[in-house]
């Protein structure tokens, strides 16, 4: 038994030793911190699927970025803060130049990191989640909110509802509930809906529902009660699925209810089966369906047997991860034309990202046409465009319904200059001038 | 043959009640400490493996550290006073907050007269944020004065819901933050600012290293005592003139506070931002299975606790990737569970008393060795 013990803990032991002079010098190094386990499994895996076949793509089709072949490795965060930062740590300093960037896909973890990554000099790529006033590139150097914010999805969200009535005048004294995951990514849209209901007149309460969100009765018998005309539901993982059965099962009309794009994928309506129909959510822009990059993937990935990826293949959150993947190896490439093609570093990285500029026809070389509009950072501007589409769940797949909604930025450029602001004040961070980055 | 107290007279009455009444149990206790205080940052300037790089510091034992303290706050109560706590998780949340909120300035709008307080230096904030977990800790402490058991570990889970609630809908708590997570201000101690690792990791351990010495002395004096014998047996405890109310609310009080510096420590040193969650029911229960695994009434089990539950996972996570096992990170997660919960249940059965009986029994067997009978 002893020596089982000792042999346990040598093994424990030599395991860091042995993997540190694995990788070759011409490699670049790009971690992924996911989740596989646990509650939010069903919305995490197919997400780092996308993200992962994205990078096999770019090494099997072209040989990595620019000749530079891209290394990857998971770590299992289990949507835990604790466990993000581990990983974090584990793997920043991989690699012959460290972390690319890191894609946390946790609102709680991108928090926790938003303090880390200034001084390690790693970009953190968090797109359509985080922390909404991270848009001010001044103050958060190191932060990308590529493609939209939950205050982005918020307005938008608002401005269908307006739409839908028939115009802004009529959400008047209506009533608005928010269905929120209570934690710092359930409640960020409030700031942006409780200035447009101050704006347009309408009546917003905000509904919490304890993580992971399975036990949420009481909260829709409160719906039931107060009669709202439309429910916004900010909700991840099972905590979906259950709120769209609960509003079945209290009644409430699934036309009326409307998620944000981490609410918007088949594993959050297809457990909900037959109740589900009507049910509308906001897209990040993409929604479901193959486009020209899945047919470089079938063809270079999937037939060769290194797909990640089964039966959500070209679902939702697979998609999105594979315009993550796009971004983040874009913003590679975009930093290797002013370092050259070596593998870079993380601050290398980081001036990438911030002079990215993916524009319509760059998109559809890509083959991402159709699932992005053009998207550009610059260094005040670290969110790179803001709009967003609707989607309706029919009981079998999901249908676009509008066309691009923009959000209004008399709204939101107020908020997220004063919450950048308090923040920079509370972190004691003086802003960067924009006016003379290069 | 080493380590064997013969031919170590005490000549006063002061070597008789020192803590490690053996020579070279006192050797080895100052190696550690050179080794902790020392040796690991030599190491870490001079990048030397294990220590030369930040993920050990970092991800394993500033954790590590911060764990243990918790562990050492509920084993005082747990482990040397026999009350059963499920609220570890929110002594260490108001530990955390409060801090927090004296380390950015308290503003409380009283109506007529508004009481504030200016943002306080850090080492006051913790202490401060510390302490008003003892005073919540003695609160909840007062059932216990009428219920035993597990009928106070229910008690002490209502104090880990409350206060789950309150960090979350307060909004008074996380200074008004739109999303409800807060973030850390700077640790800046007498104008020294700790970033590095190494200068996280030291700061732990100055804490660690005090707060473990206090407790080691509180646990072997009178109120020590007073707390054991009410552990072993109340009511001879009360008839022998133990008073119990002042036995179990010191526990708390001292539990909590401890546990406050350590949610504190957790939220300022290792997170940096945090959210409610990050005290959840699931760190109390984590906090307890440190000090059931380590032994319950060891200070030294506290820290073999902590080390096998918290660092455990983490190597086992990363032994297939090191070996070069192609298998994935879900089915690997799954494995450490799998393995993790096996040797506790292992653990139980061989030694139910914990890591800290398995090392006495080792040092018993030392002392005979090389010629047992």
């Amino acid at each position: 038994m002893r020596k089982l013990t000792l042999a346990l803990a040598a093994l424990a032991l030599a395991a860091p030793a042995v993997t540190e002079p694995a990788l070759a010098q011409n490699e670049q190094f790009i971690p992924a911190l996911v989740y596989r386990t646990g509650p939010y499994a069903p919305n995490g895996i197919p997400f780092a699927n996308g993200v992962a076949d994205y990078w096999t793509l770019l090494n099997e089709r072209d040989g990595g970025i620019n000749g530079v072949k891209i290394v990857f490795e998971e770590c299992e965060t289990g949507y835990a803060t604790d466990k993000g930062v581990e990983c974090y740590e584990r793997l920043k300093g991989k690699g012959p130049t460290g972390a690319a960037y890191f894609s946390p896909l946790s609102t709680g973890i991108t928090f926790a990191l938003t303090d880390k990554v200034p001084g390690d000099k790693i970009p953190l790529l968090t797109m359509g989640y985080g922390r909404s006033e991270s848009r001010n590139g001044a103050v958060f150097p190191w932060n990308f909110i590529a493609v939209g914010s939950y205050w982005t999805a918020a307005d938008v969200a608002i401005q269908h509802i307006a739409k839908e009535l028939g115009g802004f005048d009529k959400l008047k004294g209506k009533k608005i509930s928010l269905v929120y995951h209570d934690s710092p990514y359930g409640k960020e849209p409030i700031a942006a809906l409780e200035a447009r209901a101050k704006l347009n007149g309408f009546d917003f309460k905000a509904i919490p529902v304890t993580h992971p969100g399975v036990e949420q009765k009481s909260q829709w018998l409160a719906i039931r009660q107060d009669r709202p005309d439309y429910v916004l539901l900010w909700g991840w993982g099972v905590m979906n699925s259950t709120s769209i059965k609960e509003a079945a099962a209290v009644g409430f009309p699934r036309e009326k209810v409307i998620g944000v794009w981490w609410s918007g994928a088949e594993p959050d309506v297809t457990p909900a089966g037959e109740q589900s129909a009507g049910y509308k959510a906001l897209m990040l822009q993409h929604g479901p369906g193959k486009f020209a990059v899945h047919a470089d993937l079938e063809k270079n990935v999937v037939s060769k047997g290194k797909a990640a990826a089964k039966e959500d293949f070209a679902q939702v959150l697979y998609n999105r991860g594979l315009i993550n993947s796009m971004i983040g190896t874009e913003a590679i490439r975009t930093a290797m034309k002013k370092y050259g093609n070596k593998p870079m570093t993380g601050e290398q990285v980081r001036w990438g990202f911030e002079n990215l500029n993916l524009t319509a026809a760059r998109i559809k070389e890509l083959g991402f046409e159709g699932m992005l509009q053009p998207l550009r950072f610059s260094c005040e501007d670290h969110q790179g465009a803001d709009v967003a589409r609707m989607q309706q769940w029919d009981g079998k797949a999901w249908k676009t319904i509008s066309d691009y909604y923009k959000a209004d930025d008399s709204i939101l450029a107020p908020l997220v200059k004063e919450n950048a602001a308090k923040y920079a004040t509370e972190k004691k961070i003086t802003a960067r001038d924009c006016s003379k980055e290069s | 043959m080493f380590y064997r107290e013969t031919g170590q007279f005490k000549t006063s009455y002061a070597a008789d009640m020192q803590i490690f009444p053996i020579r070279q149990d006192r050797i080895a206790l100052w190696v550690l400490l050179a080794v902790a205080f020392i040796g690991i940052p030599l190491l870490n300037a001079f990048h030397i493996w294990p220590f030369g790089n930040e993920y050990m510091l970092r991800a394993i034992l500033i954790p590590f550290l911060i764990l243990s303290l918790a562990a050492i706050g509920l084993n005082i109560l747990t482990g040397y006073c026999g009350q059963l706590s499920l609220g570890s998780g929110a002594f260490m949340a108001i530990g955390a907050y409060s801090a927090y909120k004296f380390g950015t300035g308290v503003h409380i709008p009283f109506g007529l007269f508004d009481l504030s307080i200016p943002p306080l230096p850090m080492l006051p904030s913790i202490l401060l944020g510390a302490l008003m977990s003892a005073v919540v800790g003695i609160l909840f402490g007062i059932p216990s004065l009428r219920i035993k058991g597990l009928y106070l570990a229910v008690a002490t889970l209502a104090a880990q819901f409350f206060f789950d609630w309150v960090f979350i809908r307060v909004k008074w708590f996380t200074n008004y933050n739109s999303s409800g997570s807060v973030s850390a201000p700077d640790l800046n101690f007498f104008g020294f600012v700790v970033n590095a690792p190494i200068e996280r990791y030291l700061l732990c351990l100055i804490f660690v290293a005090i707060f473990a010495l206090l407790a080691k002395n509180l646990v072997r004096g009178n109120i020590g005592r007073q707390w054991m014998a009410t552990r072993d047996m109340d009511i001879a405890a009360e008839l022998m003139g133990i008073r119990p109310l002042y036995a179990k609310l010191s526990a708390f009080a001292i539990s909590s506070f401890i546990m406050g510096v350590a949610g504190a420590l957790w939220a300022f040193v290792y997170l940096g931002a945090w959210e409610p969650l990050a005290f959840s029911i699931d760190r109390s229960f984590q906090i307890l299975f440190m000090v059931i695994i380590g032994g319950l009434g060891s200070i030294l089990g506290s820290f073999l606790g902590a080390a096998f539950i918290l660092v455990l996972p983490i190597l086992l996570d990363q032994v297939p990737h090191a070996l070069g096992v192609p298998i994935s990170v879900e089915t690997v997660s799954l494995l450490v569970f799998i393995v993790t919960g096996a040797l506790i249940c292992w653990l139980l059965i061989v030694e139910p008393r914990g890591f800290a009986r398995l090392w006495s029994t080792g040092k018993e067997k030392l002392r005979l060795w090389p010629y047992p009978y």
